[in-house]
């Protein structure tokens, strides 16, 4: 079926409900609303109150309940209005859900998914921008999950669901009714820590991730008239990191490019950056380039384009690059 | 006796008086073999943690909080626990160990600074320690509503301090709990101190127990050093989870006979004469007359009990120094279920660079 991200991630849930009853759904507004981006939809009245449930208006107890469901058997998902609150549950995240399993010694884990909708272009309020995944990147015990398709939002959900240790879920809110794709009906996994090469190219690799690779994509079709065939890798999974990729396709091309909405200093372009000089500097023919957003807040709506990223500016980056 | 107790009025729940005569009214129905068996309980619970303070003053362990003072408000709410339900303590908490069975030699790992000693036997629902004061309470009321989900006859026990009270997720949780109704039993043990700040600085409350109500929920405050009591509200908020009827928040009205940590000196933010009142309740020579009135502490009873502790904490102690210290391998193997590669290329290096150290 055709579907956009919000249908596929709802049908991925709808789907994991059914088939397993550990699997049990909580967050502010997502019962009866069905959540504010009507992500949950259809669940409250599938599967009860009793595994959809509608919080108190309280990120860290309601990150800090999923995590005692899921040390006693279940297997929560919990959503998080927006990236910018989940600041509020960032001691339950990192205090304890990523560290129960090695706390325990392996007997208390953590299946648990946190869902988030993250990131800017939508022209939002202040705090409904946010694409901090770096804090959640340099936390053993997390995996950061990131997708840019609904396909890959369906299968890396189920994965993420089905995983043993706890997920940070970040939904590109800039795709989630950006475009369809035929999804199948049936539950499938994408797998966690494998990047995806989306466009074969040659002489650069863009690596990219969520609302980023169709800006990336956008970018290369720009530069195409140039002569210019990036390679675009979609990492997909940022926590544990699939090196591996990058580091093969960058040893072919000879130029990295890191591309992210998060701000520069310390985003995660630092370490896929750091990584590549380390292990194969001697094999690049230009230097590394990351283009990202600014160190600053990103601005309200009136302003968000200074900071947002076009094909265009990505495009002018490629063409330096590959000047260099 | 839930609900007869009015937090508001500042009315406490005890059973046995200072001297150690027993309130017939609200005497719990114990038999003698229990009663003696709660008092060895204490009894080993004081002496591991007087153990543990010498083993820290020698350098053979690490720094630990004392549970000097608590053994009543501990050993008594566990003596309650049933092996179905879950318990969440917090970082004081070494008869509630005692009480559930936890061999001591966890114990004395765990502060000697061996993860090994929070790996909790399959058989124990005994929760990990979190040492974020009160950042637990949240687990034990998501657990609950998992046995709720489930339909389990079971309720999630939570112990933490006065200061926690203080903490959003204090509020958060019990907030929670009530909107839920989950079967929770909430025991803060109001030891009168987070670290060297006093309860009235923690809250303009007059009483912890009444937070509860606003909560839309019952608490109660009970005599922390009297164990009788602590068993017949734990008692009693149990079987009222168990069975639907929701959580309760029990304060355990204490004091803290020794520093917060080993770290602490508590001399430079009470005065002797106060610790000297609150000595004067101990809560062991309490459960001692108590006893003694029953005629169950006959004979060589005391020297048996305390020759028994002294067995079983030499024995732990020698157990938790011989375990051999975690292998590179052994810290690196819990963080994820499956290492990813990048894990694995950091374990290899450390191996390698202690190789290279160790030359």
């Amino acid at each position: 079926m055709m579907l956009n991200m919000v249908q596929a991630l709802n049908q991925a849930m709808h789907g994991e409900m059914d088939k397993d009853p550990r699997v049990v759904v909580l967050g502010e507004d997502v019962a009866v609303d069905g959540g504010v981006f009507r992500l949950t939809e259809g669940l409250l009245e599938k599967f009860g109150p009793e595994r959809v449930i509608d919080t108190p208006l309280a990120e860290s107890t309601l990150v800090g309940a999923a995590i005692g469901m899921a040390v006693a058997g279940l297997r929560p998902i919990a959503e998080i209005q927006f990236m910018g609150f989940i600041y509020l549950a960032i001691n339950q995240i990192i205090s304890h859900a990523a560290r129960l399993r090695n706390r325990s010694r392996g007997r208390f884990t953590v299946p648990l998914v946190i869902r988030t909708p993250y990131g800017a272009g939508v022209r939002a309020l202040e705090h409904h921008s946010e694409s901090t995944e770096a804090l959640f990147c340099q936390i053993p015990g997390l995996k950061v999950v990131v997708p840019s398709t609904p396909y890959d939002a369906k299968g890396l959900l189920l994965a993420s669901i089905r995983d043993d240790d706890p997920v940070i879920f970040l939904e590109p809110t800039k795709l989630y009714r950006a475009g369809r794709q035929e999804v199948p009906d049936e539950l499938y996994e994408v797998p966690l820590g494998k990047a995806k090469t989306v466009r074969e190219g040659e002489g650069l690799t863009v690596v990219a991730w969520g609302a980023m690779i169709p800006v990336a994509q956008k970018a290369a079709e720009i530069v195409e008239k140039d002569g210019l065939f990036p390679e675009i890798i979609d990492l997909r999974t940022l926590a544990p990191l699939d090196r591996k990729t990058v580091l093969e396709s960058v040893k072919r091309t000879g130029r990295l490019m890191v591309v992210h909405e998060a701000p520069k200093t310390c985003g995660l372009g630092a370490e896929i950056a750091a990584f590549v000089a380390e292990k194969a500097i001697f094999q690049l023919e230009a230097p590394i380039i990351r283009i990202t957003g600014q160190d600053i807040t990103v601005p309200l709506a009136k302003g968000e384009d200074y900071y947002y990223l076009s094909p265009e500016r990505v495009a002018a980056g490629i063409k330096k690059i590959m000047e260099s | 006796m839930i609900g007869k107790f009015d937090p508001l009025k500042g009315e406490r729940f005890q059973v046995l008086g200072e001297n150690g005569q027993a309130n017939p009214e609200w005497e719990p129905k114990l038999s003698g073999t229990e009663l003696q068996k709660i008092y060895s309980l204490m009894v080993t619970t004081r002496a591991a943690d007087l153990k543990a303070l010498k083993l820290q003053r020698q350098g053979r362990m690490g720094t630990f909080a004392p549970s000097l003072g608590h053994e009543a408000c501990q050993v008594g709410s566990a003596f309650a626990i049933q092996t179905k339900d879950w318990v969440f303590p917090y970082f004081r908490d070494l008869g509630t160990y005692v009480t559930l069975g936890l061999p001591l030699k966890y114990y004395f790992l765990y502060w000697m600074g061996n993860e090994e000693g929070m790996h909790i036997p399959k058989d124990l629902n005994i929760f990990t320690i979190s040492v974020p004061v009160g950042s637990h309470l949240p687990h034990a009321v998501g657990c609950a509503m998992a046995m709720k989900l489930r339909k389990e006859a079971a309720a999630a026990i939570a112990y933490f301090g006065d200061g926690a009270t203080s903490e959003g997720d204090f509020s958060e949780a019990l907030n929670f709990a009530g909107v839920f109704q989950t079967p929770n039993v909430f025991i803060c043990i109001n030891n009168q101190y987070a670290i060297s700040t006093p309860v009235r600085r923690q809250t303009a409350a007059k009483t912890l127990a009444q937070k509860a109500l606003a909560f839309g929920f019952q608490g109660i405050q009970v005599d922390g050093n009297d164990a009788l009591a602590m068993y017949a509200a734990t008692k009693e908020a149990l079987e009222k989870a168990r069975s639907g009827g929701g959580p309760t928040l029990i304060e355990a009205f204490t004091y803290r006979m020794g520093n917060h940590t080993t770290s602490d000196d508590a001399s430079r933010y009470r005065t002797e004469a106060e610790v000297g009142e609150w000595a004067r309740r101990d809560p062991l020579e309490r459960f001692k007359l108590y006893l003694k009135d029953k005629n169950l502490s006959e004979g060589s009873f005391e020297d048996r009990v305390q020759k028994e502790a002294d067995e079983l904490i030499t024995k732990a102690v020698a157990e938790a120094e011989d375990t051999p210290p975690p292998s590179p391998g052994d810290i690196f193997v819990h963080t994820y279920k499956e290492m990813p590669p990048d894990l694995a290329e950091q374990l290899s290096e450390l191996r390698e660079s202690l190789k290279e150290e160790r030359k």
